[in-house]
């Protein structure tokens, strides 16, 4: 429980959302560079499908994503089955795992989007300069792709931190509100509204705006800070 | 200017009386637990009346907060009492008009476990996995199904293992998606012969006994104070017509 302005609140609710923004963001970034760098060098008309694909989660209304996940993730579901042939145990609905399987795909595109745009953006032939004085892939990916495509790393990894920080319809169907276990910031605040506690509810929003409106000028800062320019 | 002021004066006059040209449609809104109920309460309505009431469906404290906030609505049709009961004090309604309309009515539900017989060796052992209640802290029937499960006496052993649907619809779902085998939901969820759960499994009716009733509360808003169609509209609600939908939609009238 923290305290402030007379109001308290508890804490709980910020660190699971803290921790599951956290986890979302480093598989992303796992998951998320080489889908972008395959889309971003992809030559055929297949492209636009996948494309498609990734940005879905912009346009489908959260409740509809989690709804597909609570059939997908239930103990029979798709995705329990596919886990489970890699020796997972357990249910995804109601816990940690399946909070941040949610996530990902929730923030698929805050992700994928930021890095294909920057990978597009590179000069080809430094890589292949690179690669003729005998850098190897990986070499020519932290020495050469990284720092040119800081930028849209960055704003990557600011934005999928944010958006989970934010999500509310997918975590809210697949979560199940459990305290402690999947409640999360923004279905504490949901709650305090619908019980009528509106200054828990104020403190909590408060918070979130700050929040926002911070990352939303880390992000521009970013843009205008690292802009590359390479001829 | 003068020549001017006399047709403005007769337009401010015409549209400062909404009351006259909107008299035959209605803005109900109605806790998302009685949504067929009451659509199906509406059709009838509109076809005997040729009144239109249109629905507006959502969380009751929400709704809450939307007519508080000045939300265009006529009729508030809530699943609690406490929200009406505000709305009463805050001097928001028409004087008088606040009633019960129905009283939800709590099921154990269990596609798969034998809940009908055996609910108190199921809860007991709680050997599932899940168990799916709505929120007690935001939803009636939750509170409900809290209270049930201390007068059992076997809160403690299921604790762990409840999962809380925002709402009851949200509880429902959980266990017909599999994610919950069993849980708390409405009678009406599973009486109606639409749901996909209509004839599946089993269900156990706690005594009305075991818990505080759901008794859900409605309230004629301030701005159709004067008008009679809102007046007509309920009226017909509590006729044996509109009470025969309500009981068949697996509510007690009070």
């Amino acid at each position: 429980m923290i305290e402030l302005f007379g109001i308290s609140v508890s804490t709980q609710p910020i660190w699971l959302t803290f921790k599951v923004a956290v986890t979302t963001t480093v598989i992303l970034l796992l998951v998320g560079t080489p889908l972008a760098w395959w889309l971003a060098h992809m030559r055929s008309s297949f492209k636009i499908v996948l494309e498609a694909l990734v940005a879905l989660p912009l346009v489908l209304p959260p409740t509809v994503l989690g709804f597909y996940l609570l059939i997908a993730m239930n103990p029979n579901g798709a995705l329990t089955q596919f886990l489970r042939l890699f020796g997972f145990e357990g249910q995804l609905t109601f816990s940690f795992t399946g909070l941040v399987i949610g996530s990902v795909f929730y923030s698929l595109p805050f992700a994928v989007q930021p890095l294909m745009h920057a990978f597009e953006a590179l000069p080809m032939r430094l890589l292949d300069a690179a690669a003729t004085l005998r850098a190897g892939v990986l070499d020519r990916f932290f020495t050469v792709v990284v720092p040119l495509a800081r930028r849209g790393i960055l704003v990557a990894m600011t934005l999928t931190f944010a958006h989970t920080v934010g999500e509310f319809g997918v975590v809210l169907m697949v979560g199940g509100n459990v305290p402690e276990v999947t409640r999360m910031v923004s279905i504490a605040i949901f709650d305090h509204v619908e019980s009528l506690e509106y200054a828990e509810a104020h403190l909590l929003s408060g918070m979130m705006l700050l929040f926002s409106v911070a990352v939303l000028m880390l992000v521009y800062g970013i843009n205008r800070r690292f802009a590359v320019k390479v001829g | 200017m003068k020549k001017l002021l006399a047709p403005v004066l007769a337009a401010v006059v015409a549209l400062a009386s909404p009351a006259i040209v909107l008299a035959d449609t209605l803005n109900a809104a109605v806790a998302a637990n009685f949504t067929k109920t009451i659509e199906e309460i509406g059709a009838a309505f509109k076809e005997k009346t040729g009144h239109e009431v249109k629905f507006s469906f959502g969380p009751t404290g929400k709704l809450y907060a939307q007519i508080k906030n000045g939300a265009p609505f006529d009729l508030f049709f809530a699943a609690d009492t406490d929200k009406p009961e505000m709305l009463v004090k805050e001097g928001l309604v028409k004087e008088g008009s606040y009633f019960v309309y129905a009283q939800g009515v709590l099921a154990l539900y269990s596609p798969s476990l034998p809940v009908k017989e055996g609910y108190k060796d199921v809860l007991g052992k709680a050997e599932f996995a899940h168990l799916s209640i709505a929120n007690p802290k935001t939803a009636p029937y939750g509170a409900a199904a809290e209270e049930v499960l201390k007068k059992l006496g076997v809160y403690d052993t299921v604790k762990p293992k409840i999962v809380n649907g925002e709402s009851i619809a949200h509880a429902f779902q959980y266990v017909q998606t599999g994610n919950a085998p069993l849980g708390f939901v409405a009678l009406s969820q599973i009486v109606d012969p639409q749901s996909p759960a209509y004839g599946k499994g089993e269900y156990w009716l706690p005594g009305q006994d075991m818990y505080a009733p759901i008794n859900q509360g409605a309230v004629i808003l301030k701005r159709a104070e004067n008008n009679p169609v809102a007046q007509q509209f309920i009226d017909y609600l509590r006729s044996d017509e509109g009470r025969k939908v309500i009981e068949r939609y697996g509510y007690s009238i009070p």
